[in-house]
């Protein structure tokens, strides 16, 4: 198990090297730069700005300085906010999008679990039948057509919540719904088969000729090996709802850092975009090597070997 | 003297491939077939409409703007009076498109990917695989859309991006088929025969991996779909004057509070059309039995 752990951490430090190195050079063979403003900046003026930001030193200089500077954690000052570091930003903007994920997260565990319980537990009834649909919804409508529909029938139409913005407590139900919709279907559908394929072995026949009652069997016996699917999947599905957020803070106008970052790309940023994309390539890893680790827990064959 | 009852040969009972087995499978999966004839639909719709329809793609009405669906225009119009449902049309062209491309881009690189690292084995295979891993890892969005941003937003480019997204999944499932298959005894028995490397690979094994193939091409093709209008959505992808659902819906959704047709209407077809794959990919991989059907 430590073993596994440490193969996989050191994989993982590799890849995010790769990311780290790949862009930064590709930062600098686009074309554009930071400065390349509508307006032409006097060429004395761009070149003491190039030289405040280390931009006039050899391009092999500014990587390993940037590789030093990062190793503790300073991701550089930005280049279109002056006087404001990219670690400040992303302070600034991380909360948002953690609390969005969270929120996202239970609501898509809460939706997804509960019905893919129900419908195998009431198999090929209409219970069934409607978890499945409610599925496919999740699976073919898109967050970014779901998320206008939300603001306009409930928003703007119904009036219970605001169109946009991140200030009140309510502002966080519409935007975590519509996220947490779409990755309650592929949860929905793994509780299903996991939970199928345990309650059709004889371990649970055996608990239910002993007299256990219905929510034992279900609870204490079945879900640890039913889950395991959903388990394998968390990894990528909190992946995909940290990126998800980036549609959804575009259509609820929320400060987070999916905005940010498509907005840093475009003022060609070069820190707060390579400080964004390093933040979200450690979460995910961090949290794929979470979902291998917690699976390999609850797996007694991959533990044990 | 009774005569000898000639031999009538038994009636053969003729053969039926797995292939037609998988056809009739399929044809009994009522929502498979709905997903397949909606689909057809739909692509003949996009690319007849524009022929049928009185109006073309540039043609403006400015007296007739932001117009509700009506006898004139049955889905209305938007704000320089185009006709919604010829766009929908033409933005269907391009999304469909984008689906298919990218797919094949997705499954040539795939195939041959997962097909060499599966069937060479060893440490290559190590090696190809763990690149597979690593890239699995990195945060695709994040590049392609700086991709995007950076290179000129032209659709060749969506094609490649999405493409290199996608190809991870499928060289896997190639390379888990084709180690799965190589050590059946027809492969030994070509390679008895004689047969290069090459052809035993792609004569011999590829075929018999095509059912897993064809489930996940099927499979792709709708989260490709959705990739491309995610990045249309977030004004990076299909750049007017050319449209695509994505923008359609982007454009419907800055609009939708007076004119919610503008919203509805593509988003509808574009939901429609990912559920007519996302069943006819189901329908398939219970046809071909992919997966054991337990669930």
């Amino acid at each position: 198990m430590l073993r596994f752990i440490r193969s996989r951490l050191l994989q993982s430090i590799f890849a995010l090297y790769i990311i780290i190195t790949a862009t930064f050079f590709l930062l600098r063979f686009v074309p554009g730069g930071p400065f390349t403003a509508e307006k032409a900046v006097p060429k004395e003026i761009l070149r003491n700005l190039e030289a405040h930001y280390g931009l006039n030193q050899p391009l092999y200089r500014q990587y390993f300085s940037y590789l030093g500077a990062l190793v503790h954690g300073d991701l550089g000052p930005s280049f279109k906010y002056s006087n404001r570091t990219v670690n400040e930003i992303l302070a600034e903007k991380l909360p948002v999008s953690l609390e969005l994920g969270l929120w996202s997260l239970a609501v898509a565990l809460l939706l997804g679990l509960t019905l893919g319980m129900i419908a195998a537990l009431r198999r090929n009834t209409w219970a069934d039948y409607l978890a499945s649909a409610v599925g496919m919804i999740g699976l073919s409508v898109p967050s970014f057509v779901i998320g206008p529909l939300c603001v306009l029938a409930f928003a703007i139409h119904a009036g219970w919540f605001n169109a946009s913005g991140w200030y009140f407590p309510t502002d966080r139900v519409l935007p975590s719904l519509v996220l947490g919709l779409a990755y309650a279907a592929p949860i929905s559908r793994l509780t299903r088969g996991g939970m199928l394929e345990v309650l059709n072995q004889d371990y649970i026949r055996t608990a239910r000729a002993k007299g256990a009652s219905e929510l034992r069997v279900v609870f204490k016996h079945s879900l640890r090996g039913g889950l395991l699917p959903v388990v394998s999947y968390l990894g990528p599905a909190i992946a995909g709802i940290l990126t998800g957020s980036f549609v959804i803070e575009t259509i609820f106008q929320i400060p987070g850092l999916g905005r940010e970052f498509v907005t840093s790309a475009f003022n060609r940023d070069y820190t707060l975009v390579l400080g964004t994309v390093i933040l979200y390539a450690t979460l995910l890893m961090g949290l794929n090597l979470a979902a291998d680790i917690a699976q390999a827990w609850m797996n007694p064959k991959v533990r044990l070997e | 003297m009774p005569s000898a009852t000639p031999v009538t040969a038994e009636p053969v009972e003729p053969g039926r491939s797995p292939w037609r087995d998988a056809g009739l499978r399929l044809r009994k999966n009522r929502l498979a077939v709905f997903g397949g004839g909606v689909l057809l639909l739909v692509a003949l719709a996009c690319v007849a409409g524009p022929w049928l329809s009185p109006y073309s793609y540039e043609d403006i009405a400015l007296d007739h703007t932001f117009s509700a669906p009506c006898a004139r225009n049955w889905l209305g119009t938007d704000q320089l009076g185009h006709d919604l449902l010829v766009r929908i049309f033409y933005g269907g062209r391009i999304s469909l498109a984008v689906g298919l491309s990218a797919t094949v881009v997705a499954l040539t690189i795939g195939i041959v990917y997962g097909a060499v690292a599966g069937f060479v084995g060893g440490v290559l295979d190590a090696a190809m695989m763990r690149i597979v891993d690593i890239l699995y890892a990195l945060p695709f969005t994040l590049f392609v859309i700086l991709l995007m941003v950076f290179f000129g937003r032209n659709i060749i480019l969506l094609f490649v991006a999405i493409g290199a997204v996608e190809w991870l999944t499928m060289a896997r499932i190639v390379r888990g088929q084709v180690m799965a298959v190589k050590r059946m005894e027809f492969v030994e028995a070509a390679r008895a025969l004689g047969f290069g490397r090459r052809r035993i690979l792609f004569r011999h094994i590829l075929p018999n991996i095509l059912g897993p193939v064809i489930v996940y091409a099927t499979l792709t093709v709708p989260s490709v779909m959705l990739i491309e209008a995610f990045l249309s959505f977030l004004g990076l992808g299909v750049q007017p004057p050319m449209s695509s659902w994505g923008v359609l819906i982007k454009d419907g959704a800055e609009k939708m509070e007076e004119f919610p047709w503008l919203l509805l209407f593509p988003g509808a077809v574009f939901s429609l059309t990912l559920f007519s794959l996302n069943f006819l990919g189901d329908g398939l991989r219970d046809a071909l039995d992919v997966r054991s059907s337990k669930d």
